[in-house]
């Protein structure tokens, strides 16, 4: 902590945390590239928005690179063959997600031959219309590479529409454990720079600042020699502190400017991309390759080699495992095992999961680093408060929620909490405060989709009703009018009746 | 279906926790008061090392007690946290170190039972349980909370050694005239209620020296003022506390001395006899930062503070009693949930209101 830090931590403007990083010696490890394994399992959805659909048969042959499943709405993004080979089925697998549960999946058996189908590449995109680029991006299925795994072209399309005016790159990798972006900016700086114009010239933004934690020096110097050209790409060092990757207090430090806190980045002129995704974008434009493989971070006390590795989408963490000489002791003293960051990663079952477009890293952590404890009764010695990025009030928060009362912790901002954990990271009471308030988002979530099926039942019996009424009103005056109809003509009959039979008197006494 | 997938617990994240917890945050804090409470014994001997002994056994088992009532299955947990052994130190160092034992154990039950465990336990009293105590003691009890004796350093021959000690404390006998003394804010309250301005009566054969060293009458925490700082001073530099609650205390209180002294000093006492004096310094290192009591943000905790300190000084001021922390702490206490339901922090992205912040000019959508 540097002097001006410590300032600001006795004034109390101190956002965040500052866990132990643990990122080397992973960071420091050569990227070792992993082959092609046996079998692949691409899950459908890897990404957020709607699912890929498939577009391919069981037993059909595909290259690399092929496509396999397309995007199907608005926000969704295609999925192609990351090697060549057969699809072995299309079924349900244990998906990268904490409860185990199933989602579909194609399975790709590989043939080993690893062929590319014809690829459209592009020499110059800066002579490309920009709205070619984000169709061009669209189609090699490219999604954000720091963990949510939104489709980029949709953030792309977007920004060119709202006239966006800076592009802030996020290389602040400031989950611990994980060094993928660390060492693809140290590897590929200036692949990265090259991505950046493209996206500069896509959305039309005038400057791109790529902000880099400070405790990445190396990544700093790559990416400063890689920029040094180009007036409009400037990096810029940020204090290491977590979570500085999340997008609203990036901008607020590389800007100063807030997003407000129903709007987007898009609203104050701003998009944020990943520095891995600029990567990814610029083969897809430049070389016309979608993304199948990508940088895994392997870490943890269990790990025995960490490192990153480069893996194709699909591989199952298992084999990933194994590759970079598996887990210490055969995997005894295993405790937790995690995709993504610690911070904001998901827990999953068991190894048999596939590394899918967002997995940032395979985290093997031991029992010390879990350091799992039952919770104790809240103190509110505040520590969450100091830590809440967002300025919010977790321990009341929860509290809140505890007794159900989620109209009260709606109030409190339940809804602008980002889930980063940094509350329950410094709590001292160990309370699961995310697991709270996840609980409670899915709750309203559960809650409001009930009312949408409330209302949609009220409306249907009450059309009905209506209809009932009007039903029988219509037969009522139907009946009324065909009563009056008989009644009308019973009574022309009888007037009918009464004039023939004084027609037949007149005429007898005409006849008379 | 995998079985593993059947026995993982889901669990959220995050996957990795910083390591604190609330047995070190508790630790740390008695660490803290290990310097002014060894040198209280050293003043003051035996009996007010038996007294301290009792008041935190009384609190431990009064909390065992409660916790084995409630049907808390987890109760050697819950007991060794450190909580109420922090508030039968913290009520010990408030009390006249040669009060009898009896004080000390209905001083616990006050404390934990009525301060704290009908509230529910850890983290939901309203008041400060060591405060609540050392008021009901006070109010019931005002002779023997109020009998003061002079320092006698183990070492001076005068001093009562254990087995003298042991007796002072279990059979409280009235004090010998010569070793009872009035702390300072008692001397001149009772002097200035005579009629005897400030300037006579501190001057006066009897009276009380302000001791920069502690060598003076006072419960445990005000004769070792120093100490209670430089404790009070190492929890903030490790975190423990923040220092807007201490600095907003003594401000509250250092303000209007000054004003007053400044004004009228036969009648108001000075800013070093105020800060210096009663519990002033445990007041507003180590009550008024009590976690569960005051209030979340730094702002709010600004404002608690001032407002202990200036109840503080009123009370000594214009009140019936000559030391005031403990009635401050207590009603700044019950402003608590007022002060944090006004005083939030500013969302990212909204106003102070609440309300998103708006969108710039010419960049809608």
């Amino acid at each position: 902590m540097g002097f001006m830090n410590l300032f600001k931590h006795f004034l109390g403007d101190d956002w965040g945390v500052h866990p132990d990083d643990h990122k080397r010696p992973a960071a420091d490890q050569p990227v070792r590239v992993m082959p092609v394994p046996a079998r692949l399992y691409l899950p459908l959805q890897q990404h957020l928005g709607g699912p890929a659909r498939p577009v391919v048969l069981v037993g059909q042959k595909v290259k690399k690179g092929e496509l396999i499943a397309e995007a199907q709405g608005m926000v969704s993004a295609p999925i192609h063959a990351p090697t060549s080979g057969t699809v072995a089925a299309v079924t349900e697998i244990t998906a990268p997600h904490p409860s185990g549960l199933t989602l579909p999946a194609i399975i790709l058996d590989a043939d080993g031959a690893d062929e590319w189908i014809a690829l459209h590449g592009c020499a110059d995109p800066f002579a490309l219309d920009p709205a070619e680029i984000g169709k061009r991006v669209a189609a090699a299925g490219v999604v954000g590479l720091g963990g949510a795994a939104f489709p980029s072209a949709v953030k792309l399309i977007g920004a060119s529409k709202a006239k966006v005016t800076t592009l802030v790159m996020n290389g602040g990798e400031c989950e611990p454990y994980l060094s993928c972006d660390d060492r693809l900016m140290r590897d590929a700086a200036a692949g990265i720079v090259d991505g950046i114009r493209i996206m500069l010239h896509a959305t039309g933004a005038k400057v791109a600042l790529v902000g880099i934690e400070d405790n990445t020096p190396e990544a700093i110097a790559a990416m400063q020699a890689a920029a040094a050209g180009f007036d409009t790409v400037q990096i810029r060092p940020v204090p290491a502190r977590y979570p500085m990757g999340s997008e609203k207090q990036l901008i607020q430090v590389l800007t100063g400017i807030e997003v407000p806190a129903d709007g987007r980045p898009a609203d104050i002129g701003v998009i944020v991309h990943n520095v891995g995704t600029a990567l990814a974008l610029r083969t897809a434009v430049r070389e016309g390759k979608p993304l199948i493989s990508r940088l895994v971070t392997i870490n943890g006390n269990c790990a025995s080699q960490p490192g990153n590795i480069e893996v194709r989408v699909g591989t199952l963490a298992e084999e990933v495992i194994a590759f970079a000489g598996g887990l210490k002791g055969e995997g005894l003293g295993l405790a937790r095992r995690v995709m993504g960051g610690p911070m904001m990663g998901m827990q999953i079952p068991h190894w048999r999961v596939p590394v899918v477009k967002g997995t940032s890293g395979i985290l093997a952590f031991d029992t010390v680093e879990v350091a799992e404890q039952e919770p104790n009764p809240c103190i509110r010695c505040g520590s969450c408060v100091k830590a809440c990025p967002m300025g919010l009030l977790p321990l009341e928060m929860s509290s809140r929620i505890r007794n159900e009362a989620y109209g009260e912790a709606i109030d409190l901002g339940l809804k602008d909490c980002i889930a980063c954990g940094c509350c329950a990271y410094v709590c001292p009471s160990k309370i699961p405060l995310v697991q709270y308030f996840v609980h409670a988002k899915g709750e309203l979530a559960s809650q409001d989709r009930a009312k949408l099926r409330g209302d949609a039942t009220k409306k249907l019996a009450l059309q009905r009703q209506e209809r009932l009424e009007r039903e029988a009103r219509e037969k009522a005056e139907a009946n009324a009018k065909r009563k009056a109809e008989r009644e009308a003509a019973a009574k022309a009959k009888a007037a009918a009746e009464a004039a023939a039979a004084s027609a037949a008197i007149s005429a007898g006494q005409g006849a008379v | 279906m995998n079985t593993a997938a059947l026995t993982a617990q889901p669990v959220a994240s995050p996957h990795a926790h910083g390591g604190n917890s609330v047995t070190r945050t508790m630790f740390r804090v008695q660490m803290a008061l290990v310097p002014a409470t060894l040198y209280g014994f050293w003043l003051f001997g035996w009996p007010s090392f038996f007294l301290w002994l009792l008041t935190i056994l009384s609190c431990l088992g009064f909390e065992a007690l409660s916790l084995k009532m409630m049907g808390v299955t987890r109760i050697k947990r819950t007991l060794f946290d450190g909580s109420a052994l922090l508030t039968g130190w913290l009520l010990a160092m408030t009390l006249p170190p040669w009060a009898p034992w009896w004080v000390a154990v209905v001083g616990g039950f006050i404390a934990i039972v009525i301060g704290k465990q009908v509230f529910g336990g850890v983290g939901q009293n309203v008041f400060n349980p060591a405060m609540v105590a050392r008021v009901a003691l006070l109010v019931s009890f005002p002779v023997p909370l109020t009998m003061w004796v002079s320092p006698l350093p183990l070492t001076s021959l005068a001093a009562p050694d254990f087995i003298d000690g042991l007796r002072i404390f279990l059979t409280s006998l009235p004090q010998p005239d010569a070793m009872a003394s009035a702390s300072l804010l008692g001397h001149t309250k009772t002097e200035l209620s005579r009629g005897i301005d400030l300037f006579h009566s501190l001057a006066g054969e009897h009276a009380p020296v302000l001791s920069w060293i502690g060598a003076r009458s006072g419960s445990l925490g005000e004769s070792a003022s120093l100490l209670i700082l430089a404790g009070g001073l190492y929890l903030v530099g490790v975190g423990i506390i923040s220092w807007h609650t201490p600095a907003a205390v003594l401000a509250g209180l250092a303000i209007p001395a000054a004003i007053g002294h400044s004004v009228d000093p036969a009648h108001y006492l000075s800013v070093s006899a105020h800060l210096l004096s009663g519990a002033a310094m445990l007041g507003a290192f180590f009550i008024a930062t009590d976690y569960v009591t005051s209030p979340n943000t730094t702002s709010g905790q600004i404002v608690f503070g001032l407002g202990i300190g200036f109840l503080t000084w009123v009370i000594r001021t214009y009140g019936g009693y000559p030391e005031g922390m403990a009635f401050a702490v207590l009603l700044m206490n019950a402003l608590t949930p007022v002060i944090d339901r006004f005083i939030k922090p500013r969302i990212l992205g909204r106003d102070r209101k609440g309300k998103p912040l708006d969108i710039p000019e010419g960049k809608e959508a």
